[in-house]
């Protein structure tokens, strides 16, 4: 067990990994993760070509040319880094490239941000890559080893964002059991591209596909992303049976079997929620927590499952779909089609907003009154 | 590498470009040069759109397009990886003016300050062709475009040619040239020369678009001569952002040039704009100063 910072977890469980291109450009609060594996490549304990490039739409393009040439590749950004390198984000999830990046979370601007939340990964949602969110920091850690090794899965073949809140996991110091080299390479195989650009097999790849094929194309590219959660499900068991930690489940109750009222929520906030939920269960309210680790793609059955028993659900989004609703919000709704149980939306924490314990319990006596979509803790007086 | 491949085609037949289009003989042409241990990355253009429309490829060497602007990106990663891996594939970029002189100069200029081993090859039709003809960095003095029409009030695009190759220059690019598709033996010469000079290189080729230049496909090489001959594509050859070899002609009127294209018709009809073709004139004068152009005829004998 190590005490050790958020950023330089990630940073050590992506060396474990054996990334062979990293590219790297900084940006607030990613830049450690960066920073630190440059340190690794300069004192030789990570053997990668590591490539400075001048924005994140060469970061994320670096990684597609070097994925493509048969190299498992690794970068990390946050926020308008990440919006900056929108276009190949689509891009390399519809060539099928198996990359793995870690997203600090971070505030969209404007108003300009550096603080926490979750609208700059949300936002991409749709561009066909899997998302994993982190709770802590062990949890962030773990992801990146399962991102890899569920990628670059041959049923798979799909990028990966790890997502694991800026500031409030990336800086903060936490107690984490790190994997040995040994352990991770028992783990991870060495990747094996499907195809590569090789002068020996030439193949074209990123071609340009007329009426005739693009359906296909997406109908293939959605089935992989579906697919994707047999093999989240055997990585996690697998991760399980070396390490003990369990992540076969894309979702993860807490306390959820008596629980009438249930909160939704991604992150680490789930902590918070956690705690608040003891000390409301200690004054006889039976509250739960459903937990969702994996967004895409969204485990829709196993929230149906799991909210079976709810009498009243709040779903907490730290973004929101301007003039609609928060995402989880709209995706539980949507697995809950039919149901006649009320599920409420909190939007909370934009911009690095504190949620505490205190918070949470006021969340669940609004949700219990019926009282929900909305912006929660706004201060009315700047309004 | 040109010897040996003299007959070995790696952009096949078959392909969507016009007849007469400059830039598919580009890709031909540069893709000979530079043989089959060749990975070509394109930038979106007109040749990626004409040579791979799923499932069919013209390529026969590995191939990649990501997007429009990050052809250097993506070579820069394919260059790491191929280091890491200790493989010896040279990377060749393929991109448009539009993608080189407009949208990808970031990604360029990175790719080209981080020093990786490659070449770029821009195919310079000196307009955003796929899209219909819109003027580019690259278009050159007056000529009429979908965004830079000709009209009552305008004689086109307002702006001469951006200097691609002395930026590149200026970033401490090994190898720079200008080629023409008029001149096979040279191109291929000097995409060799700039494959096998470590580092980024640079080669600009002027590929006229029938299409988009308003002329018969069968003019394609005589207008690309034409173009070197009046002045106004200076071809030659940078080594270490130094001039050191350069097509000197024995120039002819740039109206001669002008006047085998609809986009610079304006300039003739409906009368002639004396005032407009002298200053491109004197684009062409000054490239002649700046690069020695001229051919120095001996004096006649009394």
């Amino acid at each position: 067990m190590h005490i050790t910072e958020g950023s330089f977890a990630v940073a050590e469980a992506v060396r474990l990994c054996r990334p062979q291109v990293v590219s790297a450009y900084p940006i607030t609060p990613q830049t450690h993760i960066v920073e630190a594996l440059a340190d690794f490549v300069a004192n030789g304990t990570l053997d990668a070509e590591y490539i400075t490039v001048e924005n994140e739409l060469s970061a994320l393009s670096a990684c597609v040319g070097a994925s493509a040439a048969g190299s498992r590749t690794y970068s990390a950004t946050t926020s308008q880094g990440l919006m900056l390198m929108a276009e190949v984000v689509f891009n390399a999830a519809g060539m099928r490239l198996p990359i793995v990046m870690s997203i600090a979370n971070r505030a969209m601007g404007a108003p300009l941000s550096i603080w926490n939340d979750m609208q700059d990964s949300i936002s991409l949602r749709d561009a066909g890559w899997l998302h994993f969110y982190a709770e802590d920091n062990q949890e962030a850690t773990d992801l990146h080893y399962i991102a890899y090794r569920v990628c670059e899965d041959h049923k798979v073949l799909l990028p990966a964002f790890v997502c694991f809140d800026g500031f409030i996991l990336s800086h903060t110091y936490e107690p984490i059991d790190m994997l040995t080299q040994e352990d991770v390479d028992k783990y991870l195989p060495k990747f094996s591209p499907y195809e590569r650009l090789d002068a020996a097999d030439p193949v074209s790849f990123g071609m340009y596909a007329t009426p005739e094929y693009y359906l296909e194309f997406r109908y293939e590219h959605d089935k992989a992303v579906k697919d994707a959660r047999e093999i989240i499900a055997k990585a996690g068991a697998e991760f399980k049976a070396l390490f003990g930690r369990d992540y076969s489940a894309m979702v993860e109750g807490y306390k959820l079997e008596d629980a009438e009222t249930v909160i939704v929520a991604m992150g680490s906030i789930c902590g918070t929620v956690k705690d608040a939920i003891d000390e409301m269960r200690a004054n006889g309210k039976k509250v739960g927590l459903l937990k969702i680790r994996v967004f895409r793609p969204f485990p829709s059955e196993e929230v149906a499952k799991a909210l079976t028993g709810a009498t009243c659900i709040a779903v907490l989004d730290k973004n929101i779909s301007l003039g609609a609703k928060g995402a989880t919000a709209l995706e539980v709704k949507d697995a809950l089609y039919g149901s006649t149980v009320p599920v409420f939306n909190y939007i909370l924490g934009l911009g690095g907003r504190d949620v505490r314990k205190k918070d949470i319990k006021e969340i669940v006596a609004l949700a219990e009154k019926g009282q929900g979509n909305q912006f929660y803790g706004l201060r009315k007086e700047v309004l | 590498m040109a010897e040996k491949c003299k007959t070995c085609e790696l952009f096949d037949s078959g392909h969507r470009a016009c007849g007469g289009c400059g830039a598919s003989l580009a890709a031909r042409l540069v893709t000979k040069a530079a043989g089959p241990e060749t990975i070509v990355v394109s930038s979106t253009g007109c040749m990626e759109v004409f040579s791979t429309p799923y499932p069919e490829t013209a390529w026969k060497v590995p191939w990649i397009h990501s997007l429009f602007e990050n052809a250097a990106a993506v070579a820069s990663g394919i260059e790491a990886s191929l280091k890491k891996q200790g493989r010896k594939e040279k990377i060749v970029i393929m991109a448009g003016d539009g993608a080189t002189f407009d949208i990808g100069m970031i990604t360029i200029s990175g790719a080209f300050e981080r020093g990786h081993d490659f070449t770029y090859i821009c195919y310079d039709n000196e307009a955003y062709m796929n899209t219909g003809i819109q003027r580019s960095g690259a278009t050159p003095y007056d000529a009429s475009t979908t965004t830079s029409p000709a009209g009552s009030h305008s004689f086109g695009n307002k702006r001469p040619k951006k200097d691609m190759p002395a930026i590149l220059a200026a970033h401490g690019a090994p190898y720079v040239a200008t080629a023409s598709i008029a001149y096979p033996a040279d191109l291929m010469q000097k995409v060799e020369r700039a494959i096998n000079t470590p580092g980024p290189c640079y080669v600009q080729v002027h590929a006229p678009c029938c299409t988009g230049w308003g002329f018969e496909g069968e003019q394609t090489i005589a207008i690309a001569k034409l173009a070197i001959e009046t002045g106004l594509w200076p071809n030659f050859e940078m080594i270490d952002g130094k001039v050191t070899k350069v097509k000197k002609v024995v120039r002819k009127p740039v109206t001669e040039y002008l006047k085998t294209q609809k986009r610079f018709r304006h300039l003739f009809k409906p009368k002639q704009q004396d005032a407009e073709i002298a200053a491109i004139q004197a684009i062409a004068d000054r490239n002649a100063e700046k690069y020695g152009l001229d051919i120095k005829l001996p004096p006649k004998k009394e």
